[in-house]
């Protein structure tokens, strides 16, 4: 069966081993996790994870109603098929050798990137936007000499539409 | 008021309404058990090993519909439960466990008797606790009994530091329980439950399945009265045994890996099946692509989870087992009973044709006890009125097939984790929580000595409870699978080399008995039950006898071997 990507925004409380709970709940269960990234939100004891797993359709299904029932678990957004904004955020230090610095300095232009760090021979790069960004740069970039990236996980926001979530 | 933590979780415990804890001391717990010598109300059982007192907590919770609480130290004390909490989450049993931590200070130093016991616990309790703070030891264990006894039941587990108890606090009546994370949804979608009826009113063919979600919320009053008044045959999980009387001739028997022939054949051929508080394990299922393939399902249970996880199911219906079938009840009043019953002779005709040529059967002769006859008898001398608690095995399926239980919460097994030791210290604990009743273990040979031990909480506690001992001097089961699938290869499985079970009863100081002959199992059943104080019973049986019917791993339920 074919699998899909999924995005799903969880509010969890801001407690040790929540992230162990959701974890274990994926590794027991045979579930996969591409990304995950957690912080705190503005209410206090509480914490949002996004997370973007790759299953089947019946499998997601399961997916958020096992994380729903995790006691720690105070909501479980599934924002795959929902207008939302999403960010990544990477680093990636790229081999800057003369003759290429210029082509590099174009590409960091044209995805309006910056450069937070330059060497004798390297820059690293900032690079924040959705994941068709990303794999777009580094495309670009690897012909270069990618020497390391550093990338968090995707972190998302439903849109707002007429002043509703 | 002040109190120390120990006080305070004694406290708290007898404000459940629990009357009986099981457990065993250690240095992280020695606060708490000084505590439970100095105070009246709140009876402490001493067992013999930690897994021993979860079993029994979770007998006495399953006798009693109350929540089990059992007591231990740290480390090894709290991974001796490991066992009992994973059986616990598997049948969703509500049960607390208190362990002994090291003091806080020491936590994550490896110090002495220190395990993670919360992060070892964690996939196999509902939700577990390391409590950090005496100020919120009492809402903790409230907040704890509250998730172990509503929605889902399931196993709870509180990690207790030694400094935490041994703290003196003003004490505070916690608030009522609210957790914005957990809300179980009690009510049943009203719209899915008239399209359950319409489906009743429609079905020609149907059948309820009743699993251990029925007797958790005392639903089978209910089922009863919906089976009698569609006149719809029922059958059970292993869980669900006593969910519907094993009396009536409505009953089927229990269904699959080793189901009646007529409760298999009824889901082969069925148009409607209402799954009652079920999870549709592997072991009733059989092969999912073959399972009910004609039926359309209806599916009633409080967990969500449940709900099209190893089976698509037409009508899901999230809630409470009891709320759904009160409101179907409710439902069917308004309208003519006739108009549940069409076509039911047809079916019912059937299941009885299914019934006669394939009954449960063994061949008892003169000389070698088969098993099946010592459980009928059993049957019985007991009126079917006994709590039975089993062991895992044959013994378990023979109990299962020819007790024929009519009520609920006489059945006490490990069903859906299958654990071997099981049985002796869950009948210590149905016993506790209900004297009056008689108790009996049904036992294998080799599943009796993994918890043999606890023949002296039995003795010491004055908590009669008689054992039924099937000897077959193999671990049957495992052997019943490699006679059918594996040449006769009958590797460790031999348990030739046994216990004289009569005197190691009596070195406990239990009484023991022992039966070789077929003639002489009714009178040795009639003396040990009628005997006071805890009994063994050892019928030595058929070796070689197996379970039938069995359905092959893999195979569809209605493809059974018969003989």
């Amino acid at each position: 069966m074919k699998t899909n990507r999924y995005l799903l925004s969880i509010l969890v409380d801001d407690e040790p081993g929540v992230l162990s709970r959701i974890a274990g709940l994926f590794s027991g269960r045979g579930f996969n996790i591409d990304s995950l990234s957690v912080a705190t939100t503005a209410e206090p004891d509480v914490s949002r994870i996004t997370m973007v797993t790759k299953c089947e359709p019946h499998i997601i299904e399961q997916i958020k109603k096992q994380l729903h029932k995790l006691i720690n678990v105070i909501t479980v957004n599934d924002l795959t098929d929902k207008k939302y904004v999403q960010r990544q955020l990477a680093l990636i230090k790229v081999n800057a050798q003369p003759e290429k610095k210029a082509d590099i300095l174009r590409i960091v232009d044209i995805f309006r990137c910056k450069i937070v760090d330059v060497g004798l021979s390297h820059y690293t790069i900032e690079v924040s936007g959705d994941s068709d960004k990303h794999e777009a740069i580094v495309s670009l970039l690897k012909p270069m000499g990618i020497i390391e990236i550093a990338s968090t996980g995707s972190i998302a926001l439903a849109r707002e539409q007429n002043g509703k979530a | 008021m002040k109190l120390t933590g120990a006080q305070i979780l004694i406290k708290m415990i007898k404000a459940e309404g629990i009357d009986t804890i099981f457990g065993y001391p250690g240095g992280a717990v020695i606060d708490i058990y000084d505590a439970i010598e100095k105070q009246v109300g709140l009876k402490h059982i001493l067992v013999r090993h930690e897994q021993g007192a979860v079993h029994a907590a979770d007998g006495y919770a399953r006798a009693n519909q109350s929540v089990g609480v059992a007591l231990v130290t740290s480390g090894p004390g709290a991974t001796n439960t490991v066992t009992g909490i994973a059986s616990a989450h598997s049948d969703s049993i509500p049960l607390v466990v208190f362990t002994g931590q090291v003091p806080t200070g020491l936590i994550g130093n490896d110090a002495f008797q220190e395990v993670d016991i919360v992060g070892i616990t964690r996939p196999c309790t509902k939700h577990n606790y390391l409590v950090k703070s005496v100020d919120k030891l009492a809402a903790t264990i409230k907040e704890a009994f509250h998730l172990a006894r509503s929605g889902r039941p399931g196993p709870v587990l509180v990690d207790l530091p030694k400094d935490i108890v041994q703290t003196q606090v003003e004490f505070e009546e916690p608030s009522k329980v609210s957790l914005k994370s957990y809300k179980p949804n009690y009510t049943p979608n009203k719209k899915q439950l008239t399209k359950v009826v319409d489906l009743i009113r429609q079905a020609k063919r149907p059948v309820i399945f009743a699993g251990g979600g029925v007797i958790l919320a005392q639903a089978s009053g209910e089922i009863t009265r919906l089976a009698k008044m569609a006149q719809i045959p029922v059958t059970a999980s292993l869980m669900g045994l006593g969910a519907f009387p094993g009396s009536d001739p409505l009953w089927l028997g229990m269904l699959g890996m080793h189901g009646t022939y007529r409760a298999n054949m009824s889901i082969g051929h069925c148009d409607l099946m209402l799954a009652v508080g079920v999870r549709f394990d592997d072991r009733v299922t059989g092969n999912i692509e073959k399972f009910a393939p004609d039926a359309r399902i209806v599916q009633i249970d409080i967990d969500p989870t449940s709900i099209h996880k190893n089976i698509e199911v037409q009508c899901p219906i999230v809630g409470d087992c009891k709320a759904a079938l009160k409101e179907i009840l409710r439902l069917m009043d308004d309208q003519s009973p006739e108009a549940f019953i069409n076509n039911r002779p047809e079916w019912l005709n059937q299941i009885a044709e299914w019934k006669s040529t394939m009954p449960l059967k063994y061949d008892q002769g003169k000389d070698i006890i088969k098993p099946q006859f010592v459980i009928e008898k059993l049957y019985e001398l007991t009126k079917g009125e006994a709590i039975i608690t089993t062991e895992v095995g044959q013994n378990q399926m023979w109990a299962a097939q020819y007790y024929h239980f009519d009520k609920p919460n006489h059945f006490i097994t490990s069903g859906g984790l299958g654990v071997m030791g099981f049985g002796l210290p869950a009948a210590i604990g149905a016993k506790a929580a209900c004297p009056d009743k008689l108790v009996v273990d049904v036992a294998g040979d080799g599943s009796i000595q993994m918890n043999i031990q606890e023949l002296m909480t039995a003795i010491e506690s004055k908590i009669d409870v008689k054992i039924v001992i099937l000897n077959n001097r193999y671990l049957g089961m495992v052997r019943q699978w490699q006679e059918l699938f594996y040449e006769k290869v009958y590797s460790s499985t031999n348990m030739e080399n046994a216990p004289d079970f009569v005197k190691l009863a009596q070195a406990y100081g239990a009484k023991g008995l022992k039966c070789t002959r077929p003639d002489a199992v009714e009178a040795t059943l009639a003396e040990g039950l009628n005997t006071d104080g805890t009994v063994v019973m050892e019928f030595v049986v058929d070796r070689e006898e197996s379970v039938y019917p069995m359905v092959p791993a893999g195979a569809s339920i209605t493809e059974m071997l018969l003989v």
